[in-house]
């Protein structure tokens, strides 16, 4: 029997055990989830990777998210998965390499969430005074520049993927190692959400509200979500909605300088 | 003329919202924003009340518009919902298993 390697992540503190038969695999996993690592952890779920030769499709060739009996699939070019979360099993095929694994991760969490009405946002997120604020929007929007404008009194929780929990009546953002164009894993932490900002870039800094319904629409948008199950895609916009009911949503437009951040916190 | 039902379809979510309904389809991400006229008759289709009897008995009655006007205006935002898959029409009553799963205030 061969030898199996083990490693805890716990992102959004919610720990998922991955397995494999390659040490080496096992290692630069390790390197990759540096700080999101926590071998003490109790694991939710436990995953079995095998790892297979590269495919030859592009990775981001057609997503596919489907329940099946009770059992999650998970399909792209570059990898597939099954996942049974009653169960707390699955298992994960793939080559050996850190990107497959890491939007492997982003769809579990992704379908964790959603059951907990909480969800992860194309936001860049960060920690002042104790509350966190999120930065959201497309690619471009600014999410990397206002990250980098960031003052040292500035908690960094990623700049590219949010993970938003529901914690009693508020929402709470944690940190992530998904990493954008500033190629640096968050911090492990996470704070009481105090603003999400959607970004626009012009002449001057300035805050204005959003109004409810371009929130939602909005929220909406930027969502990470992959799978096309009904009741699914019904309690990720309930989540939506009651996000917008609780935190409040406004529109950010900055010039590309650090003053943005004397408005917020 | 005849009578016709409207539903909503399995597969959208809705949620009211700080006074405004949010209608999502779930098949294609659709979103509308329905004015507070749409609104009552998006509530009030239930499959098994005539299209004629929501205008009458919700439109005429709480916005205090004629019935024909109000009848031009809904019959164009049933048609525009109906397109999108949102909205089921049916010229006899549609059961009950094909309306909304979930509608949350």
């Amino acid at each position: 029997m061969n030898p199996s390697y083990q490693i805890t992540v716990e992102i959004g503190g919610m720990p998922i055990l991955l397995q494999t038969q390659d040490d080496s695999f096992r290692r630069l996993l390790a390197r990759r989830y540096a700080g999101f690592v926590d071998s003490a952890a109790r694991p939710r779920f436990e995953f079995d990777i095998e790892l297979t030769t590269p495919s030859r499709k592009a990775p981001d060739e057609g997503v596919r998210v489907e329940m099946q009996d009770g059992m999650w699939r998970l399909r792209r070019g570059d990898f597939r998965a099954q996942w049974n979360p009653d169960a707390g099993r699955g298992r994960i095929r793939q080559s050996a390499n850190p990107y497959s694994i890491d939007s492997v991760l982003r769809i579990v969490h992704t379908l964790i969430l959603a059951q907990e009405g909480g969800f992860l946002l194309h936001a860049a997120g960060a920690i002042r005074k104790g509350r966190a604020f999120l930065f959201s929007g497309v690619s471009g929007a600014g999410k990397t520049t206002i990250s980098r404008l960031a003052p040292p009194d500035v908690t960094l929780l990623t700049d590219e993927v949010s993970y938003i929990r529901r914690v009693d009546a508020g929402y709470r953002a944690c940190g992530t190692p998904f990493a954008g164009e500033l190629a640096r894993v968050g911090e492990n932490c996470s704070a009481p959400i105090g603003s999400l900002f959607f970004l626009a870039q012009g002449p001057e800094n300035k805050i204005e509200p959003m109004a409810t319904a371009e929130a939602v629409r909005r929220l909406m948008r930027n969502i990470l979500f992959f799978a096309e199950d009904v009741a699914l895609v019904d309690s990720v916009f309930q989540s939506a909605c009651e996000f917008v009911e609780r935190v409040p949503v406004q529109r950010l437009t900055f010039a590309p300088d650090s003053r943005v951040w004397r408005m917020i916190g | 003329m005849s009578v016709k039902y409207i539903a909503k379809s399995s597969a959208i979510a809705s949620r009211l919202l700080g006074g405004e309904m949010m209608v999502m389809s779930s098949a294609d991400s659709t979103f509308f924003t329905l004015n507070p006229v749409a609104t009552v008759v998006w509530q009030a289709a239930d499959g098994v009340t005539p299209l004629t009897e929501i205008v009458a008995d919700h439109v005429c009655a709480e916005f205090e518009v004629d019935a024909e006007t109000a009848h031009r205006d809904v019959e164009r935002f049933v048609e525009e919902l109906s397109q999108h898959g949102i909205l089921l029409v049916s010229e006899t009553p549609i059961a009950v298993s094909a309306t909304s799963p979930t509608e949350a205030a």
